[in-house]
């Protein structure tokens, strides 16, 4: 499965442009990004719904989509759960799975209803119509028959958002197991970056019909292609600091040295002495400093209990603010002063543009 | 005309210890009880008188019907019924499928316009064809005077054909707004699931589409085969006779309204077979019912086929609304100078006064109906709400008998006894009045003034009530402040409706108006009785200009 620099557009509304990535069979993918980024146009375009203006789709080493061609979506193979799950009201949960197998012997047809009910777990309920089921036991209904007739690629448009929380990731990790055991291909898209670090291998950022950075979560996490990657994954806030000589960047909480930054959009030939950064702080990278010697003292401004930890909004002398994580046994109250240090492995330092001001 | 019974019984509520005014009341108020059984009493009374004579001993006009008439008034209405059955589901499903799906050169002024000929009464668009194309009529005359010879070849109007064709013209929008409708609600989302599951478009029209739509255009056809066996004008401009002619012929020609009563009570057996299986498919509509999916666009179409469609929602609107719509305006013009006269100007004060005075009854009644069961959803109560509204269901033709029938034996043993009380020779008191045709009228029409006050009120919930009552308002004050802007939408339109209904109503008016009480319908009747069709287009452009306000009411409703 390889896309090309596929561009769509709306008449004269670009949706996507030069967008490019591919998966190996057996490969959960995923499109993560805010709604209206177009995301869900790739997917629609995978599936054949929407034709493309420029670059061009493949399936199996075969060409399916491309400007001057749209292989109809009924013969692409291509197996679709939809956001609403899209079930036929008017068929029980066995002939929606059946739908797809038209081309099957009844005998056959079956016994691949009766193994994808129980596969998904919903062998009770066959016989039940549509309205007559939970939502969750909906969306396995719509996964089974997605995965009936055995397609090539599997897509997924944000099949948990009709969810609750709870269930959300319980299904998300069923889904998965399913589709590891059963060696799908898939491409999931959702706005939830949760929903995509469970259940993908390889996760691509989008903002306004771009692919951002396509990679695994670890990667999209720790080394950000961009600000807006930085951003989208994760908490963090953007501090400012100046390089002090190559590698080295002093900034209020301290001085970062060369092993300890990971440089990104940076190379010394562009930054050199004397250049102003920002410096991309997770939450993770600030931890309490009970030390009466302690020179860092931060204000809580505003707090979030966790359980485990408690996510502290603290005000710098400087006014700027930044996150913490600090556990719960340190509970301070709102307008306490207390002691902070940093303790990053490695942060992102990205070059300061001189017109943007990034505060989460 | 749909009652939806959850909404009602999930708003019941037990405490009730507040002082409250009338509408919110639940103690001392007996007569709010009573109101829904009385109505229902009403308007079941006409079916019952009927039905009863169908057990009764059959006079000798009955039995001459029975050797003379009755098999084949019953092979009329059946092919009559199939055939418009035939004609408009193929009309309506295919032209609902085109303009909901696709994209085609004027799709969108398509979609509104095709509900177009709903605005003209089946009768007006009978004698318009009829006039077009019969032997005298210019496109028979100028065919033969370009061919030079006579048209053996042209096909008779007046027969089974021209009235199946005309109703289907004038009834295809019934089942197309019906599975316009299902086909808007399912959205594009289930046909791309069919497509991604293997299936062509077309495969995905007959597997998906069409059996989810199922319900909706069994009762779009439900309502077209109401209206067709209830037609009486156009059935009778053509001569084809059913049972609502024979029900006339016997009554006014035959007199003998033993025998209207029977046929009557025969039509009215075939109508409630029909209610019967509508009410099992709107219990399935239900079912099936989805959230309205967000409007996206339709499948772009080009080429030949988008033409093709295109022509073919052309041609339709064309015969059904602007053919008849052109030919009446010309003959209106040539005729005006003759028609437009005092006697027109009569015609017209009557048809607008009568109309008034059942819109008035009918919407005051409808309200009545929907505070009482705001008071009382019990079972019963909504069984006689369910009652009270039958009346779309029966043909204007067995109402008039049905209510009649009653009222003269009332008005006899009236003045009997009058005379014997009193020796005052009184005549007959009730007969004649206006007050038979306005009962006919609130009974056939109800249903139509109900549905939409009723679900005006549905939106009033019983929170909105209490919330306004929360912040100190009287139960005058919530009744002016709340309850009358809510249901002030819901009111004009059942008053737009019922109004623009009677003025057509045809039938009733015929059998039951008092002697001077012509209305344009009933002048229409007889003007095309005598073939003077272009006497009968002033009279009929009236009635079409009134049925377009109601044909714009509901595009507006549809379009949101």
């Amino acid at each position: 499965m390889k896309l090309h620099q596929i561009k769509h557009a709306y008449g004269k509304q670009v949706t996507i442009s030069h967008l490019s990535f591919d998966l190996k069979k057996g490969e959960i993918g995923c499109l993560l990004g805010p709604s209206g980024c177009g995301k869900t146009t790739v997917l629609r375009c995978i599936a054949g719904f929407e034709p493309l203006t420029a670059g061009e789709i493949s399936l199996n080493g075969v060409v399916v989509s491309c400007a001057s061609f749209s292989l109809p979506p009924e013969q692409r193979r291509v197996g679709m759960v939809f956001q609403d799950y899209a079930l036929f009201p008017h068929l029980t949960a066995a002939e929606n799975v059946s739908f797809g197998l038209h081309r099957s012997s009844a005998i056959e047809r079956m016994q691949r209803v009766t193994d994808m009910l129980q596969i998904v777990g919903l062998a009770e309920v066959a016989n039940k119509y549509p309205h007559e089921l939970s939502g969750g036991q909906q969306q396995r209904v719509a996964l089974a028959r997605a995965l009936a007739p055995h397609p090539d690629l599997l897509l997924l448009d944000e099949p948990f958002s009709n969810l609750d929380i709870t269930l959300r990731e319980r299904l998300s990790l069923e889904i998965r197991d399913i589709l590891k055991n059963q060696h799908i291909t898939a491409i999931l898209v959702t706005h939830d970056q949760d929903e995509a670090f469970s259940v993908a291998d390889v996760i691509g950022v989008m903002h306004q019909g771009e692919i951002m950075q396509w990679d695994a979560a670890y990667n999209l996490y720790h080394r950000p292609a961009n600000r807006f990657v930085a951003n989208f994954i994760g908490q963090g806030v953007f501090l400012p600091g100046r390089m002090l000589s190559a590698g080295k960047i002093e900034m209020e909480l301290g001085i970062l040295t060369e092993d300890i930054y990971h440089p990104c959009e940076l190379d010394n030939e562009i930054c050199h002495t004397g250049c102003e950064v920002d410096v991309l702080i997770r939450p993770d990278d600030i931890v309490y400093n009970n030390e009466s010697t302690s020179t860092l003292q931060a204000m809580v401004i505003h707090k979030a209990f966790r359980g485990a930890e408690i996510l502290y909004t603290l005000r710098l002398s400087s006014g700027r603010t930044v996150l913490s994580l600090i556990s719960s046994h340190h509970n301070h109250a709102i307008g306490e002063k207390i002691g902070i240090k940093l303790e990053a492995d490695h942060v992102v330092v990205f070059r300061r543009e001189k017109y943007t001001d990034i505060q989460e | 005309m749909h009652v939806n019974n959850e909404k009602y019984s999930t708003v019941e509520e037990k405490n009730s210890d507040i002082s409250r005014p009338f509408f919110l009341l639940k103690h001392n108020a007996s007569i709010w009880r009573l109101i829904p059984f009385l109505v229902a009493a009403l308007v079941f009374a006409p079916v019952v008188v009927v039905f009863s004579s169908f057990f009764m001993p059959a006079d000798e006009v009955w039995q001459h019907l029975v050797e003379t008439t009755l098999p084949s008034l019953l092979i009329n209405t059946f092919w009559l019924s199939f055939g418009v059955i035939a004609g408009t589901s193929l009309l309506g499903v295919s032209l609902a499928w085109f303009t909901a799906v696709y994209e085609f050169p004027g799709s969108r002024f398509f979609s509104w316009a095709l509900l177009l000929p709903l605005a003209i009464p089946a009768y007006v668009t009978a004698f318009v064809v009829l006039g077009l194309f019969d032997y005298t009529g210019p496109v028979q005359t100028s065919l033969r005077s370009w061919l030079g010879s006579e048209l053996t070849w042209f096909p008779d109007l007046y027969g089974r054909g021209g009235v199946i064709i005309v109703m289907t013209l004038a009834f295809y929008p019934y089942v197309y707004l019906m599975a316009r409708n299902a086909f808007l609600t399912q959205g594009k989302r289930l046909l791309e699931a069919a497509q991604s599951l293997g299936l062509s478009r077309q495969q995905g029209f007959f597997k998906v589409a069409l059996p989810m739509a199922r319900p909706w255009i069994v009762g779009g056809i439900m309502l077209t085969l109401m209206e067709t066996l209830a037609d009486f004008g156009t059935v009778a401009i053509f001569n084809y006779d059913t049972f609502t002619t024979a029900i006339y012929k016997a009554w006014f020609g035959m007199f003998s309204l033993p025998a209207a009563s029977q046929l009557a009570s025969l039509l009215i057996v075939i109508v409630f077979v029909l209610i019967i299986i509508e009410q099992q498919f709107r219990l399935r509509m239900r079912f099936a019912e989805m959230k309205r999916s967000s409007r996206a666009s339709g499948i772009l179409l080009s080429g030949w086929k988008a033409k093709a469609i295109s022509c073919f929602a052309a041609s339709v609107l064309f015969f059904a609304f602007v053919l008849p719509i052109i030919q009446l305006g010309i003959w209106a013009a040539n005729s005006l100078l003759q028609s437009f006269d005092q006697r027109y100007l009569e015609f017209l004060l009557h048809s607008v006064l009568l109309s008034a005075m059942a819109t008035v009854i009918t919407c005051f009644i409808a309200i009545l109906l929907v505070y009482a069961v705001r008071l009382y959803s019990d079972f019963f109560t909504l069984i006689a709400v369910r009652i009270a509204t039958i009346g779309y269901a029966l043909p204007g033709a067995v109402l008039a008998v049905g209510i009649f029938i009653p009222l003269a034996w009332l008005d006899n043993q009236l003045s009997e006894w009058l005379s014997m009380l009193f020796q005052i020779e009184t005549g007959l008191l009730i007969q004649g009045t206006l007050g038979v045709m306005l009962i006919a009228y609130m009974t056939r029409f109800l249903a139509v003034g109900h549905y939409p006050i009723d679900s005006a009120m549905q939106r009033i919930t019983r929170n909105i009530d209490e919330a306004a009552m929360g912040f100190g308002l009287s139960g005058w004050a919530v009744l002016r402040s709340i309850h009358l802007p809510m249901l002030k939408t819901g009111i004009f339109t059942a008053a737009t409706l019922v109004f623009v209904d009677v003025m057509k109503e045809m039938p009733i008016t015929l059998m039951t108006r008092p002697f001077g009480w012509d209305t344009l319908a009933v002048r229409i009747f007889a003007l095309t009785s005598e073939g003077e069709w272009e006497q009968a287009a002033l009279p009929s452009v009236t009635l079409v200009l009134a049925g377009l306000v109601p044909i714009i009411l509901l595009m507006r409703q549809t379009d949101k």
